[in-house]
């Protein structure tokens, strides 16, 4: 498995990065490396440059400002897992992050790279939904914000441009009386989801103000199940509720069948893994 | 009392059998001096790299090298055409059929090897694949093996067409290429006609694949000045090699050494010779530079060999308390596009007819049917004496389908039929002779050490609580050893193995061996046994395997033969060369070759104190001092042709619980008791019995190579073909018995394998006992979220009250 | 594509070395370097077999270009043993026969090694998570989680 030959860019700074991305043709970011590279070993993507980011500080580090926690793009995922920030303020990310691959693969694999990549069974997408997380975007024009939802258009189609480059995301502090959750179905360790569902949701005295159920690899790209979050919105959650919101969440699957499960199984698992979810949610939002 | 001390210091000091004795192998591993194939490196080295189809099934419209050869860095292109002037397109099997090496005229499954390109290194050689033209005419495709018999079906093997034997019997259809029967008919329908009961099951073990964590490779050499070739090889089975060599290219045995040097895991995947060693063979002697192919995980799982792949009914006729008065066991085995399973040549489905196991079955039927498919070839034992593991698991389930429909507990059928401790030497139905065994005391002390009963009580709580809890119970008795050369050959070689022991002035040890180690430190044991048998320290014993020019001629280590075989070559050897030191011991003794006995390390005159000569003071006078007429020198060779097969045998115990909603399952705990006669270093067994256990649970939770109904495979890299990582694997409990087999030299029987032949049907019975209060007998593996799921929504399980 | 030149620490010692852009790392230490320890398994970063430590973190150099190791510090398992012998690692694998055929065994000494110095009192869980990048076909795992306590155990007492 040996990748086709490229030209390999050493980006010093983002500006250099957008650059390098809009002058040279058909160039790819190379962040983590861990989608991209063995893609390109199989020789399923053979781009003709590759932009390292790797070498920009700028593009690290974890910082809160108030109800805001900011994250660059190239923090890795064991850095996600080690921050004390997130532990603290955004535990959500922390357990999502350690389901991602394995220990090494994780240091190389960066919240960025999952979240722009566009694979629709990485965990970050479905995550950022949940958490109505902002991505930050620094394009030939300057930089501009957008939110998680509605930047997945379809598999490795995001609202990313090709000479743009994802610098940071933005989450929100989970703040008491919201609670969290993240359940991911795998066949072992290192595997993408079967199906995954992250869920946040916020109590007013047991009543659910907000809610929002992503939805991991058993759509086109990552997913909200809207229907199901309409359904618990403004209720006292009981376990009837929740069933009825699993059927919700079934409908919203569009899965494509592969080893892990056929399309009854995934939309069934996703189900599972939205209850178990909204469960761990309710929990930590009434502790 | 103070000379039993010094007796026991003495024995200590050997380091032989019987001891945890730490692995000579291990200093070079841990520091990555290891020096497997891909580290080898020769002036002038090229490598190897193969053009492989995408189609299953298709013509070779042509071939068009020119692009390829254009780029710089490549020296060769070689397709089909090009090794016919050598007749080096096809290869033969061990099995009696031939093996396109490069496609001719025809592919017949995906990733066949259509052209091989040699170029400077391995960037340039897969880019020089790429441009490499073939255009394909694809043909219908043959997937599915219950039509490869149709009259309709479309014909794989033209080659073929005009031969009605293939090697392993006569075959009545284009697609067929053995039908296998033993047993004896009458009485297996006489049994089935009388019964009080019978039960039939169909079952189907998937293709699998052993997937060692290095992959197949080669480094060959040829030397045009001398016209000799060097091949470095990933092989168990390296003597073999060179026969096969020999036997295609036409150089002599003299002129060809083929060296396995450390091997990263076989089971049993290396035992067979590929097509990209052939290529590789070709473009050195062609080139007259060393050329190295290396595939990679892909390949691997694609094109070199996987096993089983067996579909299965089994039926037993038993009367209302249980007893097994019959059995009958049907096969259709898919071989895929080449028959080149790896069995001794006259067994066609390998063992397969240790089917009767561990009971005491009076009739049995057995029939295989193997047939060609548009898939890669293979059927080699994965970790497993030959087609061991598939009768084992037959059998074992058909004992719990029976126990079910009777009522009776699991544990007490398989009393009720198992063979007594004074039936042994058995035979079985099926013509077997097991040596030894005592598996009613096995049976008893697992279910006492798990507490059996306790479980059963558990397992009613959780049933009334509708949880799901399951416990498989597995008593299976393994053949390995091959094996007496009277039965069992590769390719006209008899079945023995051999050890070549020298004796050195000061005590030390050379000693070399016909098989080869892929991680079961022969280093180590081998040493164990011949100090024991000579009183020399292990330390100062220094084994060697794998080179065919010094090593003496074996058939290799797969089907755990090394210890029931390879060891017994050793201890005759040392025996030998004992002998020899007790002539030698008599004369420096001055007295009569019977006045002297062996005591640890030396010889003693019998009732005097103190006149005695040590092992290394033999080893001196050896080549200075010996007896009129006897020849210098201490060594001894020793070819070992077994008088019968050892017969291993266990008791698993699997605890599994299973989520419903999901269809995961958690396996609580695993006890594993074997029973591998003499124990010759407890450590390595335990060891060995950790690893085939863990790759026993890969196979039976979550291995498979898949194809569509296209023809195309599915899962060819470790994203999808299930290798268990820390995180899944159980955590393994085990246990021994020992009854030592009454023909091997040490009693030794072998245990590498057991653990996966065990444990796969034990997994699988603990799946299935979780379900059996529902009426469900059997499902087939893999038992993957996945799939167990699918039965709990089948059953309603699944369903959130 | 034209070689270009990078420099980097391996095993403490500086190496240069040209390489095409698109070489991975695990070539360049093997051929290139010729320090063959690190294995080639899977090659989808999956097995662990090419573990090696960069810049105090575990990789895995079959998914890592060697344009990326310019300028870092690379250890391979031949950077363990140092003059005064074998490192705790190496010694407590063999002593609890964590390893057979030996071909993930460096991958997994590079690994424990590291994983130690993050965590060095680990649980058997935390050992199995920690060490879950790495995949043995032979040893079924348990003897190599004793070798990480027992390894543990002696770096805690020295």
């Amino acid at each position: 498995m040996i990748p086709s030959g490229f030209e390999y860019h050493a980006a010093s700074s983002v500006q250099d990065a957008i650059r390098l991305l809009t002058e040279n043709e058909d160039a790819k970011i190379l962040a983590g490396g861990h989608s991209l590279l063995p893609m390109m070993k199989l020789r399923f993507a053979e781009p003709a440059h590759l932009v390292d980011i790797n070498g920009l500080r700028e593009l690290k580090g974890i910082d809160r400002d108030g109800d805001v926690i900011q994250i660059g793009a190239m923090t890795t995922e064991n850095e996600l897992i080690a921050s004390e920030i997130l532990q603290q303020h955004c535990p959500l990310l922390v357990d999502a992050a350690k389901l991602v691959a394995d220990p090494q693969v994780r240091n190389r694999g960066t919240v960025g790279g999952d979240v722009a990549h566009g694979d629709p069974g990485n965990d970050h997408p479905a995550v950022m939904l949940a958490l109505d997380a902002e991505f930050v975007i620094q394009g030939p024009e300057g930089e501009r914000t957008t939110p998680a939802n509605g930047f997945y258009l379809g598999t490795y189609w995001t609202g990313l441009g090709e000479d743009e480059l994802l610098t940071a995301i933005r989450v929100p502090v989970i703040k008491t009386g919201t609670g969290y959750g993240y359940n991911k179905l795998k066949r072992k360790t290192g595997d993408y989801a079967t199906a995954g569902s992250p869920v946040v949701l916020t109590l007013d005295s047991d009543v659910c103000r907000e809610i929002r159920i992503g939805l991991t690899n058993v759509a086109p790209m990552a997913i909200r199940a809207e229907a199901a979050e309409d359904l618990l919105r403004g209720q006292v959650v009981t376990e009837a509720l929740i069933e009825q919101a699993a059927e919700q969440v079934m409908a919203a699957c569009d899965p494509a069948e592969d080893l892990r499960g056929d399309v009854e199984y995934k939309t069934h698992m996703a189900a599972e893994m939205a209850r178990r979810s909204i469960r761990d949610a309710l929990a930590r939002a009434r502790s | 009392m103070a000379a039993r001390a010094e007796d026991i210091n003495r024995e200590d000091a050997l380091q032989g059998i019987g001891c945890s004795r730490k692995r000579k192998e291990d200093p070079r591993f841990v520091q990555g001096k290891g020096n497997y194939v891909d580290d080898i490196k020769l002036p002038g080295m090229l490598f190897a790299d193969l053009v492989r189809s995408p189609y299953p099934h298709a013509r070779v419209k042509s071939i068009n090298k020119e692009k390829a050869l254009a780029l710089p860095g490549v020296h060769a292109v070689l397709t089909a055409e090009d090794l016919k002037p050598l007749n080096l397109h096809w290869m033969p099997t061990l099995a009696g059929d031939v093996q396109a090496v490069l496609a001719d005229e025809k592919v017949h499954m995906q990733y066949q090897e259509v052209a091989v390109v040699i170029a400077d290194d391995r960037y340039i050689a897969a880019d020089a694949v790429d441009l490499v033209e073939v255009e394909y005419e694809p043909l219908p495709v043959l997937v599915d093996a219950h039509k490869a018999l149709d009259p309709d079906a479309p014909i794989l093997r033209e080659d073929l067409q005009d031969k009605d034997n293939v090697g392993q019997g006569p075959r009545r259809h284009p697609n067929h290429i053995f039908t296998w029967e033993v047993g004896d008919k009458e009485a297996t329908t006489r049994a089935f006609d009388t019964a009080e009961v019978t039960v039939k099951e169909e079952m189907y073990y998937p293709r699998v694949h052993p997937s060692p964590l290095e992959t197949c490779g080669c480094v060959a050499s040829f030397d045009k000045v001398n016209e000799h070739l060097t091949v470095y090889i990933t092989s168990q089975a390296p003597h073999v090699v060179r026969t096969v060599v020999t036997l295609i290219s036409g150089i002599p045995e003299s002129k060809v050494r083929i060296v396995s040097p450390d091997i990263g895991g076989g089971f049993g995947n290396k035992v067979g010779v590929y097509p990209g060693y052939v290529t590789a063979i070709v473009a050195s002697i062609v080139l007259g530079r060393p050329v190295k192919w290396v595939e990679d995980r892909m390949e691997h799982l694609s094109t070199t060999a996987w096993a089983r792949d067996y579909w299965m009914t089994g039926e037993l006729a038993a009367d209302k308390d249980g007893r097994v008065k019959g059995l009958r066991v049907n096969v259709l085995a898919d071989h895929g596009a080449f028959n080149s399973h790896a069995q001794p040549t006259k067994w066609p489905a390998g063992f397969f007819s240790i089917v009767t196991s561990s009971y005491d079955i009076p009739a049995a039927q057995v029939k295989v049917d193997g047939v060609y498919t548009n898939k890669s070839p293979g059927g080699v034992a994965y970790r497993c004496s030959f087609r061991v593991t598939e009768a084992i698991y037959l059998i074992e389930r058909m004992m719990d389908v029976l126990a079910q429909k009777l009522g009776i507990d699991k544990a007490e059928i398989r009393r009720r039929n198992f063979v007594k401790p004074e039936q042994f030497p058995y035979k079985t139905a099926l013509d077997w002779e097991l040596d030894s065994g005592d598996y009613h005391t096995a049976l008893d002390k697992v279910l006492a050490a798990v507490d059996y009963q306790g479980l059963r009580k558990e397992q009613e709580e959780k049933r009334a609580k509708g949880e799901l809890m399951g416990i498989g119970l597995v008593t299976f008795t393994e053949i390995v050893g091959a094996g007496p050369s009277k039965s069992c050959d590769i390719l006209g070689v008899g079945m023995f193995d051999s050890a070549e022991i020298r004796v050195h002035p000061t005590g030390s040890v050379m000693a070399r061996m016909g098989t080869i180690t892929q991680g079961q430190g022969h280093q180590t044991t081998y040493a164990q046994i011949i100090a024991s048998e000579l009183g020399l320290s292990s330390d100062q014993i220094q084994i060697e395997e794998g080179d065919t020019d010094t090593a003496p001629y074996g058939l290799g280590t797969y089907g755990s033969r090394s210890t029931p075989v390879g060891g017994a070559a050793t201890a005759v050897a040392a025996r030998k060369i004992r002998a020899k030191a007790q002539k030698i011991a008599a004369h420096l003794l001055e007295v009569d070759e019977n006045d002297v006995e062996w005591d640890i390390d030396r010889f003693k005159v019998k009732g005097v104190p103190g006149q005695e000569k040590t092992m290394k003071e033999i080893a001196w006078a050896a080549y200075n001092n010996v007896p009129e007429g006897m020849e210098m020198g201490l060594e001894a060779v020793d070819y070992y042709d077994p008088p019968n097969f050892t017969y291993p045998f266990g008791t698993y115990l699997c605890v599994v619980d299973i989520d419903k909603y999901t269809g995961q399952t958690h396996v609580r705990r695993f006890y594993a008791l074997d029973d591998c006669g003499t124990r010759i270093n407890p450590m390595i067994i335990d060891g060995q019995i950790h690893g085939g256990l863990n790759e026993g649970f890969a196979v039976a939770m979550g291995q498979e190579l898949p194809y569509d109904a296209e023809g195309n495979l599915l899962g060819n890299t470790f994203m999808d073909y299930f290798i268990p990582t820390f995180v899944e694997t159980p955590h393994w409990e085990t246990d021994y018995t020992v009854t030592p087999s009454p023909h091997h030299p040490l009693g030794a029987k072998g245990v590498a394998e057991s653990p996966h032949v065990g444990s796969i049907p034990c997994f699988t019975a603990a799946i299935v006992d979780a379900f059996a209060h529902l009426g469900v007998t059997h499902m087939d593996m893999p038992h993957s979220a996945y799939r167990v799921w699918q039965k709990l929504h089948e059953l309603g399980l699944d369903k959130h009250s | 594509m034209a070689k270009q030149h990078i420099s980097f620490s391996l095993n403490g010692q500086q190496v240069d070395a040209l390489v095409e852009p698109r070489e991975l790392l695990v070539h360049t230490i093997r051929e290139t370097l010729s320090l063959t320890g690190t294995h080639i398994g899977c090659e989808t970063s999956h097995c662990g077999v090419c573990t090696v430590d960069l810049d105090g973190v575990s990789v895995k150099a079959c998914t890592v270009l060697a344009m990326q190791a310019n300028g870092s510090e690379v250890m391979t398992v031949e950077g363990l043993a140092d003059a005064d012998g074998l490192h705790a690692v190496q010694q407590a694998f063999i002593e609890e026969h964590g390893l057979q055929c030996g071909f993930c065994t460096p991958g997994m000494l590079v690994r424990a090694y590291r994983f130690l110095r993050d965590n060095p009192n680990p649980t058997d869980e935390e050992i199995r998570w920690g060490m879950s990048g790495n995949l043995c076909r032979c040893t079924g795992y348990q003897n190599i989680i004793k070798a990480v306590h027992s390894a543990a155990q002696k770096l805690q007492q020295a």
